[in-house]
């Protein structure tokens, strides 16, 4: 199922139970799945129109009246385009409204260029009392939305609209802050973030025949980081390679470092967009051009075995 | 306490607290201070003791430079002891120089970065109406420079679209802002027509007039036309005390020495 519809839905059971959860869109309410609940909760819904700054604002308003209001529009402007609206009337107003960026990073495609972001983690991580979610999968999202909805805190959260893979399975359970252990492993450290665990999870069994042993873990919580997890899995392998759909400034690869080089220094590298425009294209081709495939991960990893 | 007492207190109280720190946001803090007197002496329904009381009228001070205007109103109606005015901008005040929500009893919406504001009341107003709260309001005071920043109109949109007759705008038209007069740095007039021709149910009148005032609210507040309210407000940076009257755009953000604000004080007797 699309993460879109499993985000609806999930959405809908949970406004059943609970009358502060508010819906706001800014004329993407067809496009992210949301107009599907503006039926059954009329009076708490809301479409703004394409007007992001606004829709933020509003829902500090309706944030400081004791509903809990979830903003929805592409990653880039959900974040980049009202970086001060949020910066001043949701982080340093510490006010809990939950932001949704669609089809973050290369995921854009055909709407790249202009509607591609891969700096919408950096510009949340930079600010304070703004946790941040890397998304995989509509299971991941599905588990973790009732922890949003009940976490007294503003969040940003990444997913894909469309996409239909699954990673876990229905017994998955969503731990906020928690690192997900999905291959233990001694030869290196791999943490990935969002859709580009697919890519780490066959990296891991390429490398596996290699007789190279990945100790893979997932983050969707990229901020506030599994730090315990992160420095005990570096301890145990001396080396650690992230990858993120995201800049290699100020997303995964920064806050794994961030924790690393003060508390224990190892040897790192990143696959992440490295400084460069974004634009249009077929996804496949996106992550070949920008270095995101999983032989990119592949060939990152065993290079830096080779270091001594 | 009469509405021309509590203007003078205010003037009075503004002072001081800007006089603490030596400099701040003068000429907009006192071009404000007659229209808070009327709407906390005969409008805002608020307690002290409970700022945060469900059932109550909202303000927010989009322009939140004048924060001095309102921690001084706010102090004289008993939010907080008279004598926080004098810690403005220290490190770890309650109270600093542009609003926050947080730290202030009292302060309904943080404002400073200009022209978020009516968006954060839209969203007040439409909180009211899905809880059915009713006959109570959410006023706004925003500059008529501040209306220069686009989202003010992406808001008001919304609150006619939305039919946000909860809602009451004061334009503070002060007709100056940082780098001179509004009509040389970039004419906003005319107001009347851009939020009639916004859906709003306008009026113009003196913002030093505290009976103009007072029936404009009282105007708005029975009119039940189903759509926001806004009161342009004709008024002058720094009115109340002679010097800063005349002293030109500088006035938005200048001193308080111990002479200026003992011939203000004078001047306020």
């Amino acid at each position: 199922m699309e993460l879109r519809k499993e985000y609806a839905g999930e959405l809908a059971r949970l406004m059943r139970t609970n009358d502060k959860i508010f819906i706001l869109d800014a004329d993407l309410a067809g496009a992210g799945g949301t107009k599907a609940l503006y039926a059954e909760f009329p009076d708490r819904c809301l479409n703004v129109g394409v007007a992001e700054a606004n829709m933020t604002c509003v829902a500090v308003g309706l944030a400081a009246s004791g509903f809990i209001p979830f903003i929805h529009s592409f990653a880039p402007f959900a974040t980049r385009r009202v970086f001060d609206q949020i910066a001043v009337s949701v982080s340093y107003s510490e006010q809990n409204v939950k932001i949704v960026g669609f089809d973050p990073g290369v995921h854009t495609t055909y709407n790249g260029g202009t509607h591609m972001t891969f700096e919408d983690m950096a510009c949340m991580r930079a600010l304070s009392n703004i946790a941040v979610l890397d998304i995989v999968d509509g299971v991941q999202l599905r588990k973790a939305l009732p922890y949003i909805v009940q976490h007294d805190g503003a969040m940003y959260i990444r997913f894909v609209r469309k996409q239909t893979d699954t990673l876990f399975s229905e017994d998955y359970e969503f731990h906020f802050g928690k690192a997900d252990k999905l291959r233990d492993g001694n030869d290196i450290t791999i943490v990935a973030s969002g859709t580009m665990l697919f890519d780490a999870v066959k990296a891991a069994d390429v490398l596996a025949k290699e007789g190279i042993s990945v100790d893979l873990l997932g983050i969707h919580t990229v901020k506030p980081l599994d730090e315990e997890a992160i420095i005990a899995s570096a301890r145990k392998t001396g080396r650690v390679l992230t990858a993120e759909n995201h800049s290699i400034h100020g997303g995964l690869y920064s806050a794994v470092t961030e924790v690393l080089s003060a508390q224990a220094p190892t040897l790192c590298d990143a696959v992440a967009v490295r400084d460069r425009l974004t634009q249009v294209g077929k996804l496949d081709d996106l992550k070949r051009d920008y270095g995101l495939t999983v032989e990119d991960i592949c060939e990152r990893a065993r290079k830096l075995l080779q270091h001594k | 306490m009469d509405v021309v007492q509590f203007s003078k207190e205010i003037r009075r109280n503004t002072l001081r607290c800007l006089h603490s720190q030596g400099s701040g946001h003068v000429g907009g803090s006192l071009s404000i201070a007659d229209l808070l007197a009327v709407l906390y002496t005969n409008h805002m329904h608020v307690d002290p003791t409970h700022p945060k009381m469900e059932d109550r009228d909202k303000l927010v001070l989009s322009k939140g430079h004048a924060g001095p205007a309102l921690y001084a109103t706010l102090a004289l109606k008993g939010f907080f002891p008279i004598e926080w005015l004098d810690t403005l901008n220290q490190l770890g005040t309650r109270l600093p120089s542009h609003v926050n929500i947080n730290l202030t009893p009292g302060v309904d919406m943080t404002a400073g970065s200009l022209g978020q504001g009516l968006s954060c009341a839209c969203g007040l107003a439409i909180a009211d109406k899905v809880k059915g709260i009713k006959d109570r309001y959410v006023y706004v005071i925003t500059g008529e420079g501040e209306l220069q920043e686009g989202q003010n109109w992406e808001a008001a949109m919304l609150a006619a679209d939305k039919k946000l007759d909860n809602i009451i705008v004061f334009v503070d038209s002060n007709k100056m802002q940082i780098d001179g007069y509004t009509r040389d740095v970039m004419d906003v007039e005319d107001l009347v027509a851009k939020f009639e021709a916004f859906g709003f149910a306008t009026q113009r009148v003196n913002g030093h007039d505290h009976a103009a005032l007072d029936a404009a609210i009282v105007k708005a507040k029975s009119d039940n036309c189903g759509s926001p309210h806004c009161i342009i407000m004709d008024t002058v940076k720094g009115k109340g005390i002679s010097f800063y009257e005349t002293m030109g755009a500088g006035v938005h953000s200048t001193t308080v020495t111990d002479e200026q604000y003992a011939a203000a004080l004078e001047e306020l007797k």
